[in-house]
């Protein structure tokens, strides 16, 4: 009786060991393996810039601007000794992801802000794709275009995302901007788009 | 021809190779021989110091152009963010710009910097295609309607673009200071930061040398070195004894534990980068201390292109060549010792420049540091640097082609302290000014203040709609 019970304990413990090894397999399995569509990852992308530039343009612009007067806000944020634009911290955002995602080639893609009436012209539409998904997010209010495109020989997963004047400040600096091609904005106006590109062969 | 002939002249042929096999054998290998003879042409103005250095670029025999790149990245990829770079890498990698980098490569620094090729070297060292910025901006008259009609040669004319800093006179930096008189009203210049950061200096040998005033009996040489009184003097006299830093602190070493090497008479440039990392760091960035940086001799006057002293011809260019050791002098390091070397017509008109009368004028009346115009306060300007991620502090910038190639580039670190925008930018741009050191009015105008007031009144007349 004993013997069998000490052999119980041999056949429990072994199976716990496996079930245990077999799970972190699986875990890690899951883990590399591409189980997530390029449209799931965009989104997500998506989702922690959109977040990401709410906060700081609440917690931080907005906050120290706007409410405690303690600072102001501008594009030439070094010689005024200023906030950078909210525009501007997620285009540096974007520059940094650049040259790291140079440097890990597994972990690929760009972003980049857009607008059918930019500032900078060189921010707007330029590919096939960046002028319909542009145009698209400003004709479907809430909507997102997706699609694919081949840019130098690489086809990319191509996702628009509507880029909403959210409050009074961002319609009113747009407007009043000498570079603007566009000064009636009004908040709740679909102002640019957000373009997120995942390189899917190639 | 006899069979004994052509013997004879296999005989010669045979020999004249191995001769000239050996030659270069003798070219390639041999320690402190000029490689000079294997280049393909001559090295522009930035790079001719290095031609007995090939391996500071070609690192690697079988690479191609990202070997090269590398290269480049490593001396200059610091110029590529500081200061700000409107033409960032990143920017040009976006896959949007794909159909962009097939006009002009602008991921690869040689698209406009080849080396080799006096025969297409423009001013400057440039080799880039020369409507390289039309490929992006053709539509600029569009967005700057006082743009209409410009030819693309004109977009790097001295006061206008700079491609790497773009950002520098941008049109709103002119526009506010479109209307500034040629003598600014308080002319000064930034006071250096070290000693009020020390604690941020995180490589500063803090608990060795505190900061504190040493005096005579402090000093920690051992005896036999403390003969030379001058030398000891020289040493209290100065911010070194001022701020703590004794004797040991650049005649010997610390290892790990903190123990002390023996006494060395004769310290190098190592000791000084100890406390002043940065700065030379940077002097090995410029023309100066090029040579260092790939372990080659330090400069020689004699290896420059414009005109030198013929008695400095053989002088080594390390800290202590303008800083003297001991005393460390700043003004003479900031005048004497550039003239020491320096006989262009630029430098030898300096002391009969007005700026050399305020350099004067403030050694005489023992004024505040920052009212004389020597040569260092514009060509080793005084900088709000980036020294690290977190800290930022004004410091003499020792890498002095930082405010060349083009000259524009020390308007803003120089010439706006004392003087107006138009003013700085006409006088950098007259070739004639620059030569007599600046002791006259420019004769030359640029028309960027002008474009930026056009525009700038269009915008005024649409707002005021």
């Amino acid at each position: 009786m004993k013997y069998k019970l000490k052999n119980s304990w041999i056949i429990l413990s072994f199976t716990f060991i496996t079930v245990l090894v077999a799970g972190i397999a699986w875990a890690s399995d899951v883990g590399d393996n591409p189980s997530i569509t390029p449209r799931t990852m965009a989104d997500a992308l998506h989702m922690v810039m959109d977040s990401d530039r709410a906060v700081y343009t609440k917690k931080i612009v907005n906050r120290l601007v706007k409410k405690e007067k303690v600072i102001k806000a501008s594009e030439h944020f070094e010689d005024e000794k200023a906030l950078v634009l909210p525009a501007q911290m997620f285009r540096f955002g974007a520059e940094m992801v650049a040259e790291k995602a140079e440097k890990n080639p597994d972990i690929n893609f760009s972003y980049s802000l857009q607008s059918l009436w930019p500032i900078n012209k060189q921010n707007a539409p330029a590919t096939d794709a960046e002028k319909e998904g542009l145009k698209f997010v400003v004709d479907n209010k809430g909507q997102n275009y997706y699609t694919t495109e081949e840019l130098g020989g690489i086809t990319y997963f191509t996702a628009v995302y509507a880029d909403v004047a959210v409050a009074p400040v961002c319609a009113s600096c747009h407007n009043d901007h000498k570079d603007t091609p566009k000064s009636d904005f009004k908040v709740g106006d679909v102002m640019g788009g957000v373009v997120i590109r995942i390189p899917i062969s190639g | 021809m006899t069979k004994k002939n052509t013997l004879k002249l296999w005989t010669i042929w045979v020999l004249a190779s191995i001769l000239l096999v050996l030659i270069f054998a003798y070219q390639l290998l041999g320690n402190g021989v000029s490689k000079a003879i294997f280049m393909p042409g001559d090295l522009s103005m930035g790079h001719h110091q290095l031609e007995d250095a090939c391996e500071s670029c070609h690192t690697d025999a079988f690479g191609g152009g990202e070997v090269l790149q590398e290269a480049c990245i490593n001396c200059h990829g610091d110029q590529r963010i500081k200061p700000f770079d409107s033409h960032p890498r990143s920017k040009f990698k976006d896959p949007r710009n794909a159909s962009r980098l097939e006009k002009i490569n602008a991921l690869m620094c040689t698209s406009c910097h080849v080396e080799h090729k006096p025969e297409i070297t423009q001013k400057d060292g440039l080799t880039q295609p020369i409507d390289v910025c039309f490929h992006c901006h053709a539509d600029i008259g569009e967005e700057r309607p006082s743009h209409v009609g410009m030819e693309f040669t004109t977009c790097k004319n001295s006061g206008c673009h700079n491609f790497h800093n773009n950002r520098a006179l941008y049109t709103d930096f002119l526009v506010k200071h479109m209307d500034a008189p040629m003598h600014m009203p308080n002319p000064h210049l930034p006071e250096t930061e070290f000693v009020s950061v020390l604690e941020e200096i995180l490589e500063y040998p803090h608990d060795s040398y505190p900061v504190q005033t040493l005096q005579s009996n402090d000093a920690d040489a051992p005896e036999v070195s403390n003969k030379d009184e001058s030398i000891h003097r020289d040493w209290l006299e100065t911010a070194h004894a001022n701020a703590g830093v004794n004797c040991s602190a650049c005649h010997q070493t610390r290892n790990e534990e903190n123990e002390l090497s023996t006494w060395n008479d004769h310290p190098g440039m190592e000791s000084c980068q100890t406390c002043h990392g940065t700065e030379v760091e940077r002097f090995k960035l410029g023309k100066h201390g090029m040579r260092l940086a790939v372990g080659l001799s330090p400069m020689m006057p004699k290896d420059a292109k414009l005109p030198m002293n013929k008695n400095a011809a053989h002088e080594e260019l390390t800290c202590t060549s303008c800083h003297g050791a001991h005393r460390f002098d700043t003004t003479v390091a900031a005048v004497e010792s550039c003239l020491e070397c320096h006989a262009d017509e630029h430098s030898l008109a300096y002391k009969d420049s007005p700026h050399f009368s305020l350099w004067q004028q403030q050694i005489v009346t023992n004024g505040s540091s920052d009212s004389g115009v020597s040569c260092a306060s514009c060509h080793m300007p005084r900088v709000e640097y980036d020294v690290n991620d977190w800290l930022t502090r004004v410091m003499v910038d020792h890498n002095q082609s930082a405010s060349l190639s083009p000259n524009s580039k020390m308007i803003r670190s120089s010439c706006i302290h004392c003087h107006g925008l138009g003013f700085s930018i006409g006088a950098l741009a007259d070739q004639e000014l620059i030569e007599n050191n600046f002791n006259g009015k420019p004769s030359v105008h640029v028309e960027s203040i002008d474009l930026a007031r056009k525009d700038n009144e269009k915008y005024l007349q649409k707002m005021n709609k």
